[in-house]
């Protein structure tokens, strides 16, 4: 019987990754959530604490999906203290999914922004060239490089990491890497995920090129169904609409780059 | 000739009879402006309070198997001066204000933030069933409901309707109080109490434990309490509850309502629910032969 992706299913957590002193990888069996496409989320209960949206992890074994959660607000601590043998609730998977062009790629992603741009990666076909960005702001906060490189051992790529404070890979932002790699590169598209000021510089950038560009972005998320209206940018819905948008629609967006809505909908600057 | 799409809820006219519910997705102008633009004939906003409420912690919503919803939101909303600031600069989407409060001059306070903005009419809550000592609470008083509504309608001159619901006093002596202090019209209904537990942690699954049934399963309820009003007063309704085809939306109109209220049907049939409603009303209208939608209204009740 098909599943309602609406009705929340538990799961057991059967493994914990640490990948870094505040980032860890939850991994558990869900045949649905283990072949979602790169973008899409799933609401993920951690009984008696909240809910959460996710972007689903990739796993190295088949049938099984994975969580990598920061821990941040109460939500995303509850998930991060989650242990091995105990149960949490998945439902979904909800929203569209990134357009994969083909020739020469470029991967943006910031922190657990890369899960979806790690999924990215497991659809590129073998004649591709890609380049992974890894942004972060120190050594000890950088995770999913040896995982790129794997994933991107059959192709011609480059995984490039940077760090603000200059302690690992290339010293500065990440989007300085954007602005120099697009300035001597084509790209036949480029992706990305991460902090929305992150993914705004890389769209704006990407986009004065003319290059086909798209981002996955997050919201405050309630429902997750379209419902409740939390995640709105505009006016689209984060949850139905996306989380993937083009990056010429987002620029036209007076939100994007700019605010969100806290959880009473009130718009905030970044 | 084509048939006119066009209601009119006593003194609010408007173009289509399908609007959309107080809760769901009423935050933003620009998404009131895209859900005008794909066929909804107003927008009711969430509800509105005196200061913002940022609602209940996730989970807030649950998806009952075989249709509907049950949500506890929490009635978070950025409050009623925030709110206001906000569609100041809105002239063609038709928007109903929704509000919230447990006083009558909680009420008179939020109608004042408006005065610089174009309503279509309040919507007063007085049947949420999840957030104490406001909705369902107060709507469960009477006496407080004739205050409520004295009080609003001495405060504009904009329609003032009253959303009411099933809670412990019989919804009809609601009704009676609104219409005594001179409510415009009659939203029936609201969600209905109710919870969801997981078998497999054993504990309910909502944050609030209990929230609000809607959808389908609520459906028959809403039109027997729309077919009641209407049967007993003389008060323009507008059908909620489980509204998510055009021969709902007819059964509604038929049983007595003006208008209608639709919020689940998007969570299972997004946005475009609107146009499709209203143009199955409309192919339905051809069929039969009706040229506007008031010669339906109600029709049920003389058989």
């Amino acid at each position: 019987m098909q599943r309602n992706h609406n009705h929340t299913k538990i799961c057991i957590v059967e493994k914990v990754i640490d990948e870094t002193p505040t980032v860890r990888t939850l991994i558990f069996t869900d045949d649905v959530l283990s072949t979602v496409l790169p973008g899409q989320f799933a609401m993920v209960w951690i009984p008696g604490i909240n809910e959460l949206p996710m972007s689903v992890m990739i796993s190295q074994e088949s049938g099984k999906a994975a969580f990598t959660v920061r821990r941040h607000g109460s939500a995303s601590t509850g998930l991060f203290n989650v242990q091995v043998g105990q149960q949490i609730g998945v439902r979904g998977p909800y929203g569209n999914s990134f357009d994969l062009k083909q020739g020469k790629l470029l991967l943006v992603g910031g922190g657990t922004g890369l899960v979806p741009m790690m999924r990215l990666l497991t659809f590129v076909k073998p004649g591709d060239d890609v380049t992974v960005l890894i942004g972060a702001k120190s050594k000890n906060e950088v995770f999913f490089e040896d995982l790129a490189n794997n994933l991107l051992k059959n192709n011609n790529h480059r995984v490039i990491v940077t760090t603000d404070d200059g302690t690992y890979g290339e010293k500065g932002f990440v989007t300085s890497m954007v602005e120099k790699l697009v300035n001597e590169n084509h790209f036949d598209g480029v992706y990305t995920c991460g902090p929305e000021i992150m993914m705004y510089k890389t769209v704006q950038l990407a986009h004065s090129k003319g290059l086909f560009v798209q981002a996955s972005l997050e919201r405050m998320m309630k429902c997750g169904v379209g419902i409740c209206g939390s995640c709105c940018v505009g006016e689209d819905l984060v949850c139905r609409d996306g989380t993937v948008f083009n990056g010429d629609y987002l620029l036209s967006n007076k939100e994007f780059g700019h605010s969100h809505r806290n959880k009473a909908g009130i718009l905030e600057n970044y | 000739m084509e048939p006119s799409l066009v209601t009119s809820i006593g003194k609010i006219q408007l173009e289509r009879p399908v609007m959309l519910a107080s809760g769901i997705l009423g935050i933003s102008l620009d998404v009131f402006n895209r859900l005008y633009r794909s066929g909804a004939g107003a927008v009711v906003s969430k509800s509105l309070s005196t200061e913002p409420w940022d609602g209940y912690p996730n989970p807030t919503i649950f998806s009952v198997n075989g249709g509907g919803w049950i949500n506890a939101v929490g009635l978070s909303n950025p409050g009623a001066p925030n709110f206001a600031k906000m569609i100041e600069s809105n002239n063609d989407v038709p928007i109903i204000i929704s509000l919230v409060g447990s006083i009558p001059d909680d009420f008179e306070m939020m109608v004042k933030q408006f005065k610089n903005c174009k309503v279509t009419a309040y919507e007063l809550n007085l049947s949420c069933p999840h957030v104490a000592k406001v909705g369902l609470e107060v709507g469960d008083d009477p006496e407080l409901v004739k205050k409520i509504v004295s009080t609003v309608k001495n405060s504009t001159d904009v329609p003032v309707i009253a959303k009411v619901g099933l809670g412990t006093t019989h919804y009809l002596n609601t009704v009676n109080a609104a219409i005594e202090s001179g409510i415009d019209a009659i939203t029936a209904i609201n969600t209905i109490r109710a919870m969801a537990i997981d078998v497999e942690t054993q504990r309910p699954i909502l944050s609030n434990k209990f929230g609000g049934l809607s959808g389908t399963p609520i459906k028959h309820i809403a039109l027997r309490c729309v077919y009641e009003i209407s049967s007993k007063y003389n008060i323009p309704i507008i059908g909620c509850g489980g509204i998510s085809t055009w021969e709902d939306a007819v059964e509604f109109i038929l049983a007595g309502s003006s208008a209608i209220q639709l919020g689940s049907a998007i969570g299972d049939n997004w946005i475009h629910v609107f146009n499709d409603i209203n143009h199955g009303i409309l192919q339905y209208m051809k069929r039969k032969g009706y040229s506007n939608i008031n010669e339906m209204i109600g029709l049920a009740k003389k058989s």
